[in-house]
Order: C-alpha cells, then sequence, then structure tokens
C-alpha cells in the first residue's frame, strides 16, 4: 500500500477583513497518527481545521486529505472526516438517542439499522442513562461524549478533534484520552488541536506549534520539550529587591539566564536536568538570598511559546478578532 | 468499554485506510429525499417538545377569524354572514403569511446552533438542513388552515364550493403558505439575527396581507392602491380561494395563484441554499 499522507496541506491561508488568522501553514499527517496541533486561543487551531473540514473556504495554498482535494471536492472530504467541535455540536432539544439516529439517518443508514448504532453508541460511551433525556440537561463531560459518539457513526478513517478536553474536570479528560487512544489502535488518525502541552503529550506522536497563524515548531513531544528544558523551577524570593541578585547567581550556576515572571519576585527557571535544583537552591542560600516558595514543574505551554515565539500566550487576544469576523463573514 | 466503533452491517466500508473507500462525488438525489426526510423527523420532534410554537397557527386564526367578522363584517358586507365568503379566505392568506415568518425565525435560531456546524461537516445534500424544517412546517400550515375554516364555519360561514372546493382553498392555503416561506427561509439566511428576521418580516407581511383584497373588496379603494392591490400575489391567492370555497369553480385565477407561488420558490429557494452555502 502507498502511504497517502491523511493530511497534505501546503500554505494554508485564511484572512477575515484584513486579519489573517491562518498565513500560510503546512501540515502533513501520517496514517495512523495521533497529530498535535498545540497553540493558545487565536493562534488560528481551529480556523485551520475548519478549512480541511470543508466548514470554512480555503483562502490560500492546497489542501488534500487521503490524496482529495478538500477545495474541489467537498462532499468526498466529508465522507472521509469525522468532526468533533470545541463547542458539542448536537442537537439540544433532541435526546441522546434521537441525536444519534437522527445523524445515522442522515449518513445513509434504514431507520432501524439507526436505532441499532444508536444503541450501540450510547453504550459503549457509557451513555444509556442519557438515552432518553434531552441534551440540554446534560453535563459538559456527557456532551463531548455524544458529540464523539455522533462523529463515529460512519466510521470516518480521520477524526478531527477541536480541543476535545477543554473544560472537563480531570477525570472526563482522562476518559476522553483513553477513548482517543482506542480509536487510533482500531486504525483510525486523529488530527487534535489544544491548548495544553500535557495533553499534546500524553496523545500526540507528533506536535506543530502554532502561533498567530503561523507554524513556529513541529516535532515530538520530546524533542519539542526539550527545546524549553525537561522541567522548570519556579522560585519566589521573599524580598523583591534581591530578584535581580538571585537571577545572576541562577544564570553563574546554570549558565543561562531565568525568566523573571510577571508578578513581581518570582523566577522561571528552565532545567535540562531535574538534578540542577539542589545547586540552584545552595547557591541561592550561600549567597543571601531568602525564598518562599520553590517547585519544579513540567515546563508549560506559555514557557514553551515564550521559547519558541519570544512572547507569552496570553498576550495573545487575536481569538475574539476571529470570532468577531466570522459573525460578520 | 471495550470497543468503540459500531457493529455495522457487512456492507459497511472499513474504517481506515480511507484511501480504498469508494466516495460519492455528490449525493444522488434518493438520498437528498432521505436526508430531507430525517431533517423534517428532528422538526416534528422539536415542535412536540415547544408547543408554544402552535400559538400563532393555533389560537391567532381563532382569535383574527372573530375579531375581523365581527369588527368589520357590518361596515364592509352588511353583515357578519355576508362578509364570512369574503374575509374566510383573507384570513387563511394571513395566517398562512404569519406561519411562514416563524419558518424564517426558527431557522435562523436553529442556524446560530451548535448541531448546524455537524450538519455541515456531514456528506449530505447542502438544501436538506433548509428543505426539511419547511416540509414539516407543512403541518403547521395545515393545522392553521384547519382552525380557520372550522371557526368560520363554526360563525355561520356556508361555503357554496361544498367539500371538495374547501378541500381545494385548503391545499392552496397550505401550498401558497409552503412557497412564500422560502422568502422567509431566505431571510433567515442572509439576516444577523433571528429578532431581525422577525422584523424584517413584519415590514413585508404587513403591507402583503392588507395592501390585498384579503379584508375589503378591491373596488373600494383609491386607483392607486387598487393597482397594488391588483398585482401582489397575496391577492391572487385571496381570490383563487374564494372561488374555491366559495363557488367550486377552478378559476384562471388559480392557475395565477400556482405560477405566482412557483415563481417564488424558483427565486427564492436556490438563493436561499446559496447564501447558507456562503454562510459555511
Amino acid at each position: 500500500m502507498t502511504a497517502t499522507p491523511a493530511v497534505h496541506a501546503t500554505g494554508l491561508v485564511k484572512t477575515f477583513g484584513a486579519f489573517r488568522a491562518v498565513d500560510g501553514i503546512d501540515l502533513e499527517v501520517r496514517q495512523g497518527e495521533i497529530y498535535g496541533v498545540l497553540g493558545p486561543n487565536g493562534a488560528g487551531k481551529t480556523t485551520t481545521l475548519k478549512m480541511l473540514a470543508t466548514l470554512l473556504p480555503i483562502d490560500g495554498g492546497h489542501a488534500e486529505i487521503f490524496g482529495v482535494d478538500v477545495r474541489r471536492e467537498p462532499h468526498r472530504i466529508r465522507q472521509l472526516v469525522g468532526v468533533t467541535g470545541q463547542y458539542a455540536s448536537v442537537d439540544e432539544n433532541l435526546t441522546g438517542t434521537e441525536n444519534l439516529v437522527l445523524f445515522a439517518r442522515l449518513l445513509g443508514q434504514s431507520s432501524r439499522q439507526a436505532r441499532r448504532t444508536a444503541a450501540d453508541l450510547l453504550g459503549r460511551f457509557g451513555l444509556e442513562e442519557a438515552s432518553d433525556r434531552q441534551i440540554q440537561n446534560f453535563s459538559g463531560g456527557m456532551r463531548r461524549r455524544l458529540d464523539l459518539a455522533a462523529s463515529l457513526i460512519a466510521r470516518p478513517p480521520l477524526i478531527f478533534l477541536d480541543e476535545p478536553t477543554t473544560g472537563l474536570d480531570p477525570r472526563t479528560r482522562g476518559q476522553m484520552w483513553d477513548t482517543i487512544r482506542e480509536l487510533v489502535a482500531q486504525g483510525s488518525t486523529i488530527l487534535l488541536t489544544t491548548q495544553y502541552l500535557d495533553e499534546a503529550d500524553q496523545l500526540a506522536d507528533r506536535i506543530a506549534v502554532i502561533d498567530r497563524g503561523r507554524k513556529v515548531a513541529e516535532g515530538t513531544p520530546d524533542q519539542l520539550k526539550e527545546s524549553v528544558g525537561s522541567s522548570t523551577l519556579h522560585l519566589r524570593v521573599a524580598d523583591r529587591d534581591q530578584t535581580t541578585r538571585a537571577a545572576s547567581i541562577v544564570e553563574r550556576v546554570l549558565g543561562e539566564a531565568p525568566v523573571l515572571t510577571p508578578e513581581a519576585g518570582g523566577l522561571n527557571i528552565a532545567l535540562t536536568d531535574a538534578n540542577r535544583t539542589a545547586d540552584v537552591l545552595i547557591a541561592l542560600r550561600q549567597g543571601d538570598v531568602d525564598i518562599t516558595t520553590a517547585a519544579v514543574r513540567q515546563p508549560t505551554l506559555d514557557e514553551v511559546f515564550l521559547t519558541l515565539t519570544g512572547h507569552h500566550a496570553e498576550d495573545d487576544h487575536a481569538d475574539d478578532h476571529a470570532d468577531d469576523h466570522e459573525e460578520v463573514a | 468499554m471495550t470497543t468503540l466503533l459500531p457493529d455495522l452491517p457487512t456492507t459497511a466500508v472499513p474504517a481506515a485506510p480511507g484511501a480504498d473507500r469508494v466516495l460519492a462525488a455528490r449525493p444522488s438525489l434518493r438520498d437528498t429525499v432521505n436526508q430531507t426526510l430525517a431533517m423534517a423527523w428532528r422538526a416534528t420532534k422539536k415542535m412536540r417538545r415547544n408547543p408554544e410554537q402552535f400559538f400563532d397557527v393555533t389560537l391567532q386564526p381563532i382569535l383574527f377569524t372573530a375579531m375581523f367578522a365581527y369588527i368589520f363584517g357590518g361596515a364592509v358586507s352588511g353583515s357578519v354572514a355576508d362578509y364570512l365568503p369574503l374575509i374566510i379566505p383573507g384570513i387563511l392568506a394571513q395566517t398562512a403569511l404569519t406561519a411562514c415568518m416563524a419558518t424564517g425565525t426558527q431557522m435562523r435560531e436553529d442556524m446560530d446552533k451548535g448541531v448546524f456546524d455537524r450538519f455541515k461537516s456531514l456528506p449530505i445534500a447542502r438544501i436538506a438542513p433548509l428543505a426539511g424544517p419547511m416540509l414539516a412546517d407543512l403541518i403547521r400550515y395545515g393545522t392553521a388552515a384547519t382552525i380557520t375554516i372550522l371557526v368560520g364555519i363554526a360563525m355561520g360561514y356556508r361555503p357554496g364550493g361544498g367539500v371538495l372546493g374547501v378541500l381545494a382553498g385548503w391545499a392552496l392555503t397550505i401550498f401558497a403558505g409552503w412557497s412564500l416561506s422560502w422568502i422567509f427561509a431566505w431571510l433567515g439566511t442572509v439576516a444577523r439575527s433571528a429578532q431581525a428576521v422577525q422584523g424584517i418580516g413584519m415590514m413585508i407581511m404587513f403591507p402583503l396581507t392588507f395592501l390585498s383584497n384579503a379584508f375589503v373588496p378591491m373596488d373600494t379603494l383609491p386607483g392607486w392602491l387598487e393597482a397594488f392591490v391588483k398585482i401582489n400575489p397575496v391577492s391572487h391567492v385571496v381570490t383563487a380561494v374564494r372561488d374555491l370555497m366559495n363557488d367550486g369553480n377552478v378559476t384562471v385565477q388559480v392557475g395565477w395563484a400556482l405560477l405566482g407561488c412557483a415563481v417564488v420558490v424558483a427565486v427564492f429557494a436556490p438563493l436561499a441554499v446559496r447564501t447558507y452555502f456562503r454562510k459555511m
């Protein structure tokens, strides 16, 4: 079998008025992998996904899904892609069963077949209790699960998951991750967007980091994390006047300047090796710098961002603009 | 949870790889019809959940028929009984138009919901999400027409066209309502909000119903107004319904009414589908 890429996109562009929401993105998703698109709100993740799913017209560039031209053959693309949106796209006024029956019938199943598919999917996703209840009474996690179930009716070979766990509690989030892994085990290819580095880390085989409509980095989760150090030491000094002195001590020990956090007296120190934590703390004690808190943790998305783009993720409020433009468009 | 995918019959395509699938370039006519029916099924489910949707097609015909007949009957035709053959077809046209407006408003509300994102992402005929609810709305026009006629009969209306004439008038009202609702469906796709559809809809509905022969005989109007009333499609529908119900005659007016409705559908259905497309 020749390995046609699941997604092959070059130079994708989407503009809303003067605003370039997606500004020349290349993507190549291989069959059978989970490909994560990581970026803050407004980076252009959802817009990219929507263009690939034929939900938004492509303004520039070229995209193919399993070798089918997205722009020229939207109806064929819709048979290949299952989309689960950021906001559950199921019918609020219908029950769980009715929703799945509706989508199954729209996809060409007879009403008997559709009812069987619905019962089957509700069972597999642990939604039996929701079968006769209107969706408006569902919890967020149940909605997402139903939404994902609806995307699987036609057994699409490629599944788009747009921020599948945003707004879910940790337990439901874990369940969603298991479900996603299982889909891949059964042969699906998954393109997912996320704001969370740990989610991309947990799930994705490869990750693209998107910022302001451009791809700023691509690689495996390990490659990506190495670029910001394997972990981060967060310190807070008791006397904020000592911040600069603390920073220079850290630089002397590690050979690299720490990042001052927006709140006064905070330092974020990228560590290539977590064992260097002790060296830093000892040097600070010897230098008579009092610290109030010290914590070692995984690099956050913001740190990856800062390293890759030179600005904080939350500086970017472009998403609001994107939404506005979409309203008008 | 062992496996997540549904067991499909053997005819179903495998989950992967995608390249091996036989893909249809566009939905067939049969698919389109089935998808429209599925969408209509969804709309009837929603009607059952929100019975308030039926206020305009149940209470309004009762209220308007009684009100207009008792207020204008004496002044226009000398007595309520003489006015009924004139007013009942008029009210039929009016309630059908009001029901149309609700079609546009509800369609707009619907399009703002998340589920429309899914409809757009599915390999279905683009017209199905519009045509389905319009089909289901035949129930609403049917309800409105039936109630209006029943209230008329209760008030002493004795249609000269007999059962067949009344049935023909009833069917024409429903067809006219369905045809005109494409105008409001199109409005629903271009307007920014459901409220806007309602506002613009009112501006269209009032002149169309009141500047017609629905409530008064045409010859009582000043000449310039009569000229507009004559070309108003609602006038043709009202006259055609009168001819059918009161005389049992299939006159040339029936032909004009049907032609007018067909033209409205031919113009506004493609427009509605096109703007709906663009919105995606």
